[in-house]
């Protein structure tokens, strides 16, 4: 789960530029396309973002391992709009009280490659950034307050541990007798035990975390930053970038007729 | 010795004048009535009892302790440099102290190794250009230069980890250097890399030191003076004993032993082996290979997990004890849990000859939670991670209620691990070695044939370490099998049995000697 999510290693263009720059970017992007249910506006984002692929370093099979539960829940909310909303145009597919029409299709598609062109920025933001740098960038530039940002980040890492003991702990508890076998509401009460105790090993390893932290100096007024967060030329381009595939989803869906404002 | 490269380090003084603390919500002190003098640069080790307050005192002198403690009663003075350390949060004189803990995994804050190391320095609002050359410096000195700063701190050690913790106090440039059981959980290569850190950095800083640690023959010859304190709880003053390390020693030598501190050269007497052992084949396992990740799901493929360990044999007999042995990351715990039914093997089989497996199929994986603790059972080297209930007796009963069996084996034990006071305690209450006690004992309980124990001895005093290695070398005679992954050659010698050796692998080819112990 870890080395799935990392991004060490990865070299690519778009590491290079400022979180903040891309996060702001991907929410210019995000933003115009949930004005609007169709299927031109979602394709032109799409397209523009499957060809910034190499440039933030992620591969097919990279979005895969790291979307797969969005592009499931995209692809799933298309096939129901498909079916359940109300027909419009030629019928296509009629069995009983589930029907696809022409227009039904069509807004079925719109919400399918909708869900996935505003799930796509966020994955190729994920993909080439470090949550060091973003932290960084948030407190630094955004002068979000650095103990909550950096508590956050701490925080985060431990996420990982708990995911490795979340597996010792369901191993432990077999080991005392309680197991993943039986009715639902015996593994039900199986699940819940596991979860209190994973709880109270968070509990733990945070209580340590921040004395550690605290041992540390950390929680004073002021702090220096061992590396500034900086803004260079690229960070332009990340913003126009964004600012030109959100205007060209709008054009091109205008233009051609398709633009479906959804307030 | 070298010129740090600015800022140098002023040792600090730390005095202690009839001081005592009592955590909020106890009847009793945690420390009471300390007097103690420590100079600029003296070296010194802590030593007594659990419960003595040790780890108070150093939560003290780091300025870690009561900021959520409003109920909480100090008494008498501490000073470091005559400064309250409380207050040195938001002054001048934050940073004077610098602490490590135990836990190598929450002595890592950040997750590139330089941003973790710069952390402290930062928070002391250091400047940008001397926090780089400060990181630098302490990376050196720890021994962890060979690493590039954007190394991810996850994929280090544990060894490593404690000796990345000690650059990130070093970078802090603190004058006094505390140390909580730095090298409790790691194995004996991870305790030397700590150590010699340790020397290293004191002799070039000059810096005051305190550590406490049960094992003292690792810190004898490092620090220059041995204070042993008692518990608060007693109304003598709280220093023991406080002097050179050799006369301490000698002077307290059957007094610390007792304490169940693990002086040197003291191996506490056990009880040895009567028996030599049933020859009942129990569990054998068959070219295995081991790994705790699962099979992944890409698409529609199903990938196997890479093994840590592979083409592994073994064979537990009743009445013969098995240890596994190597280094850390050699894959023995993984080893260990999959011949426990805990992990499916990546290949090969783990299977259960016809007395173990009664009736209930011969692969030990398959069966269901409970026909597992009556065959085969497992004690985690955390007892924390295996308490299900909010009471010992409870704790206890777990296994044989649903089982559907009576009491007497849980009377039985709880006199045997001396847990009989604490029926009514709540596990989580319990000190260290209660806790393994506990934990030995609720698995037990189910009475199983087979006992497997991951680390059984690891951060445990003299005392509970002889009363394990006894009590396992009574269990082996009566005829059950005991599988141990451990470091500690003293308590495999103990056991006896067959040794099984896992190298760290470097690629393909493992190299696995096993031989008479």
């Amino acid at each position: 789960m870890r080395d799935v999510l990392s991004v060490h290693g990865n070299q690519a263009l778009l590491t290079r530029a400022n979180p903040l720059a891309k996060f702001v970017a991907v929410f210019l992007i995000t933003m115009v396309l949930a004005l609007s249910i169709d299927w031109v506006s979602a394709s032109t984002a799409l397209i523009a973002e499957f060809a910034l692929f190499p440039l933030a370093g992620l591969t097919l099979r990279l979005l895969w391992q790291r979307g797969w539960p969005l592009i499931l829940a995209a692809a799933l909310g298309g096939w129901s709009t498909a079916i359940l909303s109300a027909d419009s145009g030629k019928i296509l597919l009629d069995a009983g009280i589930w029907s696809i029409s022409e227009g039904s299709l069509e807004l079925g598609l719109g919400f399918m490659l909708r869900g996935l062109a505003i799930a796509l920025p966020a994955i190729l933001l994920m993909s080439c950034t470090d949550p060091t740098d973003l932290a960084d960038a948030l407190a630094q530039k955004a002068k979000l307050p650095h103990r909550f940002v950096l508590g956050t980040l701490a925080a985060m890492r431990l996420v990982g541990l708990l995911a490795e003991e979340w597996q010792t702990i369901g191993m432990a508890r077999r080991a005392r007798g309680v197991g993943s076998h039986g009715s639902p509401l015996q593994r039900l009460r199986a699940t819940l035990g596991q979860s209190f105790g994973l709880l109270v090993q968070a509990v733990r390893r945070a209580s340590r975390l921040a004395v550690t932290m605290e041992a540390r100096g950390f929680g004073g007024a002021s702090r220096t930053w061992a590396r500034e967060s900086t803004y260079s030329l690229l960070d332009v381009w990340v913003l126009l970038g964004g600012v030109v595939i959100a205007a060209a989803a709008v054009l091109t869906a205008v233009a051609g007729g398709a633009w479906n404002f959804v307030f | 010795m070298p010129v740090p490269s600015s800022g140098a380090v002023r040792p600090a003084a730390v005095s202690a004048r009839g001081w005592g603390w009592r955590h909020a919500g106890r009847s009793t002190p945690a420390v009471h009535g300390l007097d103690l003098e420590i100079q600029p640069g003296e070296r010194v080790l802590l030593l007594g009892p659990s419960g003595a307050g040790k780890s108070t005192l150093l939560h003290a002198l780091a300025g870690v302790l009561g900021d959520e403690d409003d109920d909480a009663d100090e008494t008498g003075s501490l000073l470091i440099d005559g400064a309250v350390p409380r207050d040195f949060r938001g002054r001048e004189s934050r940073g004077r102290a610098g602490l490590m803990q135990q836990d190598p995994e929450t002595q890592v804050v950040l997750s590139r190794l330089g941003d973790d190391v710069a952390f402290g320095a930062e928070n002391l609002a250091v400047p940008r250009e001397e926090i780089w050359a400060r990181v630098h410096e302490a990376i050196d000195d720890v021994g962890l230069a060979a690493f590039p700063l954007d190394h991810p701190t996850s994929a280090l050690s544990g060894g490593q980890k404690q000796r990345l913790a000690l650059a990130g106090i070093l970078a802090m440039r603190p004058g006094l250097i505390l140390l909580d059981e730095p090298t409790a959980n790691l194995d004996p290569a991870g305790v030397l890399e700590v150590r010699d850190a340790v020397e290293r950095c004191l002799d070039k800083t000059g810096a005051t030191l305190v550590v406490v640690e049960h094992r003292v023959s690792v810190w004898k010859d490092l620090v220059d003076r041995i204070v042993v304190l008692q518990p608060g709880s007693s109304s003598e003053p709280a220093v023991l004993l406080d002097g050179p390390p050799d006369t301490v020693l000698e002077q307290a030598r059957d007094m610390l032993a007792a304490a169940g501190v693990w002086v040197p050269g003291y191996v506490p007497a056990t009880r040895g082996r009567m028996s030599a052992g049933g020859s009942e084949l129990l569990l054998e396992a068959q070219d295995v290979a081991v790994s705790r990740e699962r099979p992944r799901r890409r698409g529609f493929k199903t990938i196997p997990p890479v093994p840590v360990q592979d083409g592994l044999n073994a064979q537990v007999l009743a009445g013969q004890a098995l240890t596994i042995t190597g280094p850390n990351g050699a894959g023995k715990s993984t080893f260990a849990l999959t011949l426990a039914g805990l992990l499916a093997p990546v290949s090969g089989t783990v299977s259960a000859g016809v007395g173990l497996a009664a009736g209930a199929g011969s692969n030990p994986y398959g069966w269901k939670a409970q026909q597992l603790i009556s065959r085969i059972g497992t004690v985690f080297q955390e007892p924390e991670h295996q308490f299900v209930t909010g009471r010992v007796l409870d704790e206890l009963m777990f296994g044989p209620k649903h089982l559907g069996h009576g009491q007497e084996r849980v009377d039985e034990l709880l006199e045997r691990l001396r847990l009989t006071h604490l029926v009514d305690a709540n596990p989580y209450t319990l000190s260290g070695g209660e806790k393994r006690r506990l934990s030995v004992a609720t698995v037990l309980a189910a009475h199983p044939k087979v006992l497997v124990l991951d680390e059984p001895t690891f951060g445990q005093d003299a005392n509970t370490w002889a009363e394990l290695a006894s009590f396992l070398s009574e269990l082996l005679d009566a005829g059950t099998a005991v599988v141990s992954v451990t470091h500690d050659e003293e308590f495999t010698a103990v056991l006896g049995g067959t040794e099984m050796r896992l190298d760290a692998r470097a690629g393909r080819g493992v190299r696995q000697e096993a031989g008479a112990a």
